[in-house]
């Protein structure tokens, strides 16, 4: 199997790993995508997507992934479980050392995502699963007329406000600044809802319980007192970091581990590009996923017609 | 819900099935509105092929059956429990690889 060099190796079976397939497989390249869970990526977490065109009801996240992954399949495209360990260059092929096996590729498109970032705080490590989550579609309803905390002002975090008001009674959204970052339906339904709370200038300082979330301490970020604010459960919402650890060192990354391309997802490796939320860039959004993968594989046929 | 070498576990049978099992038990404990329990049930599925009369894998469904996962504290899902003799050897939370289960079930074994 070693020997076997493919056209292209799409790495993450998100949004723009599965359109990458699409458009690959239509254009005949023979191509494998590696996943190293399960197609879907971040957007299998949030429960309903409102603003991917085409569908005039919305939809959840895993059915608009399932989708993809369908038609993606419908084209034949291979997917494999195996975690990426390593990326070297051998000549013009890209050579990928996985988990389970090494994977030879003329071209290559890192469309690996990104995962939650984490606050940091005392207290979350030791509560996750407890009581601190990451997931509202997930664990929502484990908190049903509860009081609870969503930090964070970005879509993700007041969307998630807005979904989680379905099952606790009370929601502190505590963000940073003095205005949300979200967009401004979002904003708009949030700040009248009745069951939010918002909490401005604010940050966790620790989160406090023996078994389960029993409290947070907050402060103000220009130094005035905070609070202690007793509840059950605390949703952490504040952005995400890419997938790229294991490309450290081999490919061109912003200090937060950002892949940096060009508009055609071309790294300044030849034959190497990146799509999706793994790339640094202003806005992340399934549509505009989508477009970088779909524009990755225009890039790659154009590379293995120079080869 | 009813996959080969899955067995449906309910607060009713959790007890004869998962801490009575003569082999260790891998219990997923998932609802259908969360998107990555979805997405990791085919790994789940995988396993209990893979693993067939080593190790016993059950479902249970946390919307129908709330006393159990009340029980173990759990307030995320998926959550994975490994049990061998009743007792909890390990405790995953969140969707993770299928290799991670691997290694955590044949630690088990």
């Amino acid at each position: 199997m070693e020997n076997l060099v493919y056209d292209l190796i799409i790495i993450g079976g998100g949004p723009a790993g599965l359109t990458a397939g699409i458009y690959a497989r239509r254009s005949r390249l023979n191509t494998l995508l590696i996943e190293k869970l399960i197609p879907g990526g971040q957007i299998l977490t949030t429960d309903w997507v409102d603003n991917y065109p085409g569908f005039p009801e919305g939809l959840s996240g895993f059915d608009l992934v399932d989708n993809m992954r369908r038609q993606a399949e419908r084209f034949e495209l291979s997917i494999i479980n195996d975690e990426c360990l390593s990326l070297s260059i051998d000549g013009s092929d890209k050579i990928i050392r996985g988990h389970q096996r090494v994977y030879r590729t003329k071209a290559l498109i890192v469309a690996s995502g990104a995962t939650h970032k984490k606050l940091g705080a005392p207290g979350e490590e030791r509560l996750g699963g407890k009581g601190v989550s990451y997931c509202a579609t997930c664990d929502g309803p484990f908190f049903r007329d509860q009081e609870i905390a969503v930090v964070g002002g970005g879509d993700t975090a007041v969307q998630e406000a807005l979904y989680l008001t379905r099952f606790a009674k009370k929601i502190y959204l505590i963000h940073r600044r003095d205005q949300l970052r979200a967009t401004r339906i979002l904003q708009e339904k949030a700040l009248s809802d009745p069951a939010i709370h918002p909490i401005w200038n604010a940050v966790v300082e620790a989160i406090t319980g023996t078994d389960q979330v029993e409290a947070i301490k907050v402060m103000k970020v220009d130094g005035s007192p905070g609070e202690t604010i007793p509840l059950q459960g605390v949703f952490i919402l504040v952005g995400i970091q890419p997938n790229t650890e294991w490309l450290k060192g081999t490919l061109p990354m912003d200090p937060q581990g950002f892949i940096l391309t060009n508009s055609e997802m071309e790294t300044s490796l030849p034959g190497i590009f990146a799509a999706g939320d793994c790339r640094q860039k202003e806005f992340r959004q399934v549509s505009t996923a989508v477009g970088d993968g779909a524009t990755a594989v225009f890039s790659t046929e154009r590379y293995l017609g120079t080869l | 819900m009813a996959e080969k070498n899955i067995t449906e576990i309910t607060d009713e049978n959790f007890k004869n099935e998962i801490l009575e099992s003569p082999t260790p038990a891998l219990v997923d404990f998932w609802a259908a509105w969360c998107g990555p329990c979805r997405a990791i049930a085919p790994v789940v599925e995988e396993l209990a092929t893979q693993f067939q009369g080593q190790i016993k894998i059950g479902k249970l469904n946390v919307d129908e059956n709330p006393k159990t996962p009340g029980q173990y504290g759990i307030r995320a899902i998926p959550t994975l429990i490994l049990f061998k003799k009743g007792a909890v050897v390990e405790q995953i939370t969140g969707a993770v690889s299928k290799s991670t289960l691997e290694t955590a079930i044949k630690k088990t074994l």
